[in-house]
């Protein structure tokens, strides 16, 4: 069944994108190179960025429509997102980080779910730190819990192992698996590393240069080696 | 106490107060304009730019003059708000509070602006996603990682408050008890015979105040750049 369906035109300076697909339950890739405007696609998902032209229907519900002016702000979207940086807020502990979306949506306060995600995430022992104290890998993680916590309908995660060296990479890695097998929310997952994908990923969007080139199966990925060297 | 006159702690206590309304009334207003002027484009930019830091290259006495002919009894403003609010501001220390804050809103605006164009928007866009809408993006994340600056330029704007006599001795003249702050009275105290030993506690009392707001200024600034470093 079809939960995401982008069908987005934007001009940013010189380059041009178009692009179309749709996403199913599970873990939904968009693969290609650097600057190829995955990045662009998700804010526009996230509704960060307003696309020229086209639509983004989520859950049979339109997020933003051209034709007809509708564009829903992003804090009412209900799209958690999980940032390359990991974008945690310096001023604030790893608890208040987490705890952000909650606070903010006026949502009561659930022990047991925190408790859950905390467990999760492997977080326990870092909750009364500052962000700047934590590896790249323990930002990451508390990204993650924090995108988690605001109860998302769907996770868009910006390529949020490219900031972490190999062993940090591998970290996460399995976390991000038991995420996809039990949470049930739909991710669209932004990467330019063909092998992390095939970790992750069930469906597999090919970008190039602002277009959709083709979409499928994790075979896919097989075929688009040459993207590593990038 | 410490030598000093009843006259002299009235100065005081006038020359504190007035600081602190100036400074406390201008703050909104500060943030306001130093955020307008951060982030926003519209038309007339340059011209706000311009008014905003006036105050600081005008001679004080010119200023005085405008606010006297703007916000006296029968200037257009004053009249205004005297006849629909009640609020006089011709030899008050109202005027003297108000005269105080034109002259520091500069010095209060400048740290704002600047700490505002230096936060990582992409927080503010990160607070977004996670459900916040614009104006608490900007209590809960803007507003906290701008606030050395805010600390900065109120610190500022404090001090030049407490040290404004041009401006304020132009638009609500110099009268014991009601506008004569501690610098008006130190210069009063100069033009008589036998003022030099009040006028130099009257400096020491300066000297101490401005020091103390300092030193707490440098402890504000600290912890709140501390709670960034993880404290």
């Amino acid at each position: 069944m079809i939960v995401l369906a982008v069908d987005v035109e934007k001009r940013l300076g010189s380059f041009a994108l178009a692009a179309r697909f749709e996403a199913a339950a599970g873990v939904t890739a968009l693969f290609g190179p650097s600057g190829a405007g995955k990045t662009t696609i998700v804010n526009m998902i996230a509704g960060l960025l307003t696309p020229d032209r086209g639509s983004i229907i989520f859950d049979g519900t339109l997020l933003f429509d051209a034709a007809t002016g509708i564009n829903v702000p992003p804090h009412r979207r209900g799209i958690g997102y999980v940032f390359q940086e990991g974008r945690l807020f310096p001023h604030l502990s790893v608890r208040q980080n987490l705890d952000y979306g909650r606070r903010m949506s006026g949502h009561p306060r659930d022990a047991d779910q925190l408790h859950r995600i905390v467990t999760l995430l492997d977080i326990g022992g870092l909750l009364d730190r500052r962000p700047r104290l934590l590896s790249g890998g323990e930002r990451q993680r508390v990204a993650v819990g924090r995108a988690l916590l605001m109860r998302p309908r769907l996770l868009l995660f910006d390529e949020p192992l490219a900031s972490l060296d190999g062993g940090h990479k591998r970290e996460i890695l399995p976390y991000l698996v038991r995420l996809r097998d039990d949470s049930g929310v739909p991710m669209v997952y932004v990467s330019h590393t063909a092998a992390e994908l095939r970790w992750i990923a069930t469906k597999v969007v090919l970008v190039d240069a602002g277009r959709v080139v083709a979409t499928g199966g994790l075979e896919l990925l097989k075929d688009a080696d040459a993207y590593e060297l990038e | 106490m410490l030598g000093l006159s009843p006259a002299e702690w009235t100065a005081i206590e006038l020359s504190l107060r007035i600081a602190l309304v100036a400074t406390a009334c201008a703050l909104p207003f500060g943030i306001a304009i130093g955020w307008l002027l951060a982030r926003k484009e519209f038309w007339g930019k340059t011209l706000l730019d311009g008014l905003v830091y006036l105050p600081l290259v005008l001679p004080p006495v010119v200023t005085g003059y405008l606010l006297l002919i703007s916000f006296g009894r029968r200037g257009p403003i004053g009249a205004f708000l005297a006849d629909y609010f009640g609020i006089v501001f011709s030899f008050r220390w109202t005027g003297a509070a108000l005269s105080c804050g034109v002259m520091g809103f500069p010095l209060m605006v400048r740290p704002i602006r600047l700490a505002l164009e230096t936060i990582d928007r992409r927080l503010e866009d990160a607070a977004a996603t996670l459900g916040a809408n614009r104006v608490l993006v900007f209590l809960t994340v803007t507003l906290p990682l701008a606030l050395p600056g805010v600390i900065a330029g109120v610190v500022l704007c404090f001090a030049r408050a407490l040290g404004e006599f041009g401006a304020t001795i132009t638009f609500v003249s110099n009268i014991p008890g009601e506008t004569q702050t501690i610098s008006a009275a130190i210069y009063t105290l100069l033009q008589i015979p036998d003022g030099d030993a009040a006028a130099g506690r009257l400096v020491l009392v300066a000297i101490v105040i401005a020091l103390a707001a300092l030193i707490a200024s440098e402890w504000f600034a600290r912890r709140a750049g501390m709670r960034f470093q993880g404290e």
